[in-house]
């Protein structure tokens, strides 16, 4: 699966199903600049949404990625991506 | 007004149970002798030895959830969040207008949030330690409604969560009860139970009582001479409970009184000394200032198992004398509930005070001997203002509760 | 009427590296640290690895064979504690009629090592979904519903009053025997034996908590892991045990010539509504139970002689815990000792709360605080008094204990020497 490139439908749908979607925010709009907080996931929603992104793309992401470091979507597909190349080199 | 003795009121109920969803849909079909046993849908059950449950049709988690929550949520925790929901309406509360920390929160529990915690299970032991979910920490455990409900709710008074086996119910009534003579406004309080899931079934089969009848009507039969076990069922129910003073004072329709309470534990398998039920019992008469004469009718635990219903039918017999007051176990409709059972039967005790009818025992041919006035096939209209409950567990927990009628 | 007041009189406590009150006692005096590697299974595909072991086996402590095999390890834990405590009471509960004896036994998560070992049974490895009946146990029911706890304690000690198990997270300890007094002080029993055990170090209890990085990554000097206020912390580490005490009325007690450890003089409960892992920085649902546990105590915050924290070793959970302690004790908080006896034994999850109770007594007992063990980097965050290393001598007639859980209960109690209960 490492050939894959992770977009923001693969985001939307995995953060629907390790989460769900706060009634206020509507995942189809222009999200990539939108901080996590602001679209209503909190930590543990997070930490669910990164394990599942771990398990489905075969990578390891750090501790603090999603709680610190990548707290939009854009940063997040950035970082997942970078993780992915890595993997195939 | 607190204290020791002060009222308290039930001013809403939050119902799911098999035989229907919501207080309404409930109490017509249970005052109507309708069951809402059958074969098992939620999994194949026809390799198992016993196949029949009270499930709850057409539950739609979606429909009155957020999204948000669906992930992180058992059955029973989606059940007791909708439950909820619907006391506070059904109390006529809007949480909003109460000090957050005047609200609190009591359940009893049996299994926590069992069927998630298969699948996470499954994920540990086929697959591997990273696939278990991050929810697991709690979605499983024994206090996830009494969480998620006073998260739900702005609730962040006094709460607590009890485990009693089937007697738990009414021990998370009484501590509700505690809280809210010692100062607490609101508590929301009672229990939901759902472990219809293949790894609950095989824990609950490992009790030895459960009944191994495939038909619906035979199957579970409380005092019956040919009773051959439980049918167990999923749902309960959640109740409002307010300082009656200030239900009243807030204009609420005060549905009941939670009277009196009392507790035991019956000793030790094989020590020789008897069923500590008849004390529970009286503690709780005494403790709601009742005689026995004043109770109208008996709410009983029907485990449906012979040896245990002759030590209750013995124990209500000793109280209230033989056959001098009737009994009744709706619960013959909707499969024991676990915690769920006892406060589903408090609210439907208040719901019979109302609508002066006691539900019907479905599907018993008493036993002679039990001596018991059991309400049988149909209602019986009834004047109640008193009406006691009993609750028993695996293990000799007994909980009896006295309930009295609103005005 | 004169208010029933509730005591202390007997007690054990079956801790990692201290089986036996005098041993834990001695433990965590010394400022000793009970966690290691893992050994109860191979922990290598875990993130967190370490865990506060009971070299503990209820066959050791007189169970029978039938005991032990019927009763989870937790289950053990609770009967063996709960019986010596009442040994240590000098009660004689065959003087009492049995419906006024209660049991209440705290746990967050009941019979979870023989769930998990019976799951891999009957599910062939996880391999069935519709699991297979033909190889449980006959006490798999036992397992399903905590509540067996309860009556196996019930049984032991020959109690036939009110019977329960408080399950409200990682608070059940400090709740239970909350709950357990509060039957004392209403007169609904002359004697309850209340206590916590908690048996989690299983492989779904270490999983759980590594998905949400809740429990230490480090692996090297296991000895030193649990690092509550130290800014090198990065997460709890688990523990298994169990506390028991007999609660009676205090006069009562005092007729009997009982040795009183201490009152219990104030107790509350609240919940935060806010998240069931999360904690808000400024901990105001802690500091108002702390708050109304000293209003029932009827103490002012200059009364607390120590502060027996939560500190479960998270950089939320200590920097909430200290704002707590700075909104409910003001001023106060920067003069009394805190300490966190988890840098020691681990977090047992539901039994740590009736095992700091323990602590707080024999802190009053000796007049001695417990140290927080390897705290050795300050967090500029966590500004208080946290006893680093060292116990101290000094006078300890008051203690505060805390407790903080999953579902969002925070909760507090207040123990008064029993200098300081003489009216």
């Amino acid at each position: 699966m490492t050939d894959k490139e992770f977009t923001l439908d693969d985001l939307r749908r995995i953060l629907l199903q390790a989460a769900g979607a706060d009634e206020g925010t509507d995942l189809g709009a222009d999200i990539l600049d939108t901080s996590f907080d602001l679209l209503g996931y909190e930590s543990l929603a997070l930490l669910e949404t990164g394990a599942c992104i771990e398990r489905e793309y075969g990578i390891s992401l750090d501790d603090d990625t999603l709680t610190t470091d990548a707290l939009t979507p854009r940063a997040l597909i950035k970082t997942v991506n970078e993780r992915l190349a890595a993997a195939r080199s | 007004m607190t204290g020791a003795s002060a009222p308290v009121a039930v001013t809403g109920l939050g119902v799911a149970a098999p035989n229907g969803l919501g207080a309404a849909d409930y109490w017509a079909a249970t005052r109507g002798g309708k069951s809402g046993i059958g074969r098992i849908t939620r999994f194949d059950p026809s390799g198992y030895p016993a196949q029949l449950a009270g499930e709850i049709p057409g539950f739609d988690a979606a429909e009155h959830l957020p999204s948000r929550l669906l992930p992180q949520t058992d059955r029973v925790t989606r059940l007791a969040l909708a439950a909820a929901d619907w006391a506070l309406a059904d109390a006529g509360v809007a949480p909003e207008s109460f000090d957050p920390l005047d609200m609190g929160v009591v359940t009893a529990s049996h299994a926590g949030g069992f069927e998630f915690g298969q699948g996470e299970l499954q994920k540990l032991w086929a697959r591997g330690s990273q696939f278990v979910s991050a929810y697991q920490s709690f979605a499983w455990f024994y206090a996830v409604n009494s969480g998620q409900i006073s998260i739900r709710h702005g609730m962040k008074g006094p709460s607590g969560v009890v485990v009693s086996d089937q007697a738990g119910g009414l021990d998370a009534l009484a501590q509700a009860r505690r809280q809210v003579r010692k100062g607490t406004p609101l508590i929301v309080t009672g229990a939901l139970d759902a472990s219809v899931c293949p790894w609950g079934w095989v824990a609950q089969l490992a009790s030895g009582r459960m009944s191994t009848s495939a038909e619906p009507t035979r199957a579970y039969l409380p005092f019956d001479r040919d009773a051959r076990g439980y049918v167990p069922g999923e749902g309960g129910a959640l109740l409002v409970l307010e300082p009656a003073d200030a239900a009243r004072a807030r204009g609420a329709r005060v549905l009941g009184e939670i009277a009196g309470y009392g507790a035991t534990i019956d000793p030790a398998p094989g020590s020789g000394r008897p069923s500590t039920l008849r004390t529970a019992i009286r503690v709780a008469l005494d403790d709601a200032g009742a005689a026995p004469g004043d109770v109208d009718v008996v709410f009983a635990d029907g485990a449906g198992v012979p040896e245990l219903d002759r030590t209750e039918a013995e124990a209500v017999s000793e109280v209230f004398g033989s056959g001098r007051v009737a009994v009744t176990v709706p619960k013959s409709m909707t499969g024991r509930l676990y915690s769920g059972a006892a406060p589903l039967d408090v609210a439907c005790a208040l719901l019979a005070m109302r609508a002066g009818v006691i539900p019907p025992t479905v599907h018993t041919d008493p036993c002679p001997e039990y001596d018991l006035d059991l309400v049988l096939y149909q209602a019986r209209p009834a004047e109640l203002r008193t009406a006691l409950v009993v609750a028993r567990g695996h293990g000799g927990f007994n909980s009896a509760m006295v309930v009295r009628a609103g005005e | 009427m004169t208010e029933r007041r509730v005591a202390l009189t007997g007690m054990e406590v079956l801790a990692p590296g201290g089986l036996g009150r005098a041993e834990f006692w001695r433990l965590i005096s010394e400022g000793r640290t009970a966690t290691r590697g893992i050994t109860f299974f191979d922990p290598a595909p875990f993130r967190s690895r370490v865990a506060a072991e009971a070299d503990f086996c209820g066959l050791e402590y007189g169970l029978s064979p039938q005991e032990a095999r019927r009763m989870d390890r937790a289950a053990q834990f609770a009967v063996v504690a709960a019986g010596n405590a009442v040994d240590d009471s000098g009660a004689d509960l065959g003087g009492i009629a049995p419906h006024r004896v209660g049991v209440v036994v705290g746990s967050a998560v009941g019979a979870t090592m023989g769930l998990d070992e019976e799951y891999r049974v009957v599910s062939d490895g996880g391999r069935l979904d519709l699991v297979d009946h033909r190889y449980a146990v006959p006490h798999l029911y036992n397992f399903l519903v905590p509540s067996s706890f309860a009556a196996e304690v019930a049984w032991a000690v020959g109690g036939e009053g009110p019977a329960t198990v408080v399950s409200t997270g990682c608070t059940s300890g400090i709740d239970a025997v909350g709950y357990g007094a509060e039957l004392v002080r209403e007169g609904s029993v002359d004697v309850m034996v209340a206590g916590a055990a908690d048996a989690p170090i299983s492989p779904i209890t270490l999983a759980c908590f590594d998905a949400i990085k809740a429990t230490t990554p480090r692996t090297e000097a296991p000895e030193r892991a649990s690092r509550p206020f130290d800014g090198t912390r990065n997460g709890f580490v688990l523990g298994e045990g169990a506390a028991f005490f007999v609660l009676e009325e205090l006069e009562s007690a005092r007729r009997r010539d009982a040795h009183v450890y201490a009152e219990i003089a104030g107790y509350a409960t609240r919940s935060n509504a806010y998240h069931m892992t999360g904690l808000r920085r400024d901990g105001a649902e802690m500091a108002e139970a702390i708050r109304v546990a000293l209003a029932e105590a009827r103490m002012n915050p200059e009364d607390v002689d120590y502060v027996n924290a939560h500190g479960s070793g998270t950089k939320q959970n200590d920097r909430h815990e200290t704002a707590a302690f700075k909104k409910s004790l003001g001023e106060h908080a920067f003069r009394t000792p805190v300490s966190s006896i988890k840098s020691m034994v681990g977090h047992s999850l539901g039994a740590i709360g009736a095992i700091e109770i323990a602590a707080s007594a024999l802190a009053m007992e000796y007049d001695v605080v417990p140290p927080t063990a390897n705290l050795h980097t300050p967090d500029p965050e966590c500004d208080l008094d946290y006893v680093p290393l060292t116990a101290r001598d000094q006078l300890v007639d008051a203690v505060l204990t805390v407790g903080s859980g999953f579902g969002g209960f925070q909760s507090a109690m207040v123990l008064a020497g029993p200098e300081r209960s003489i009216v």
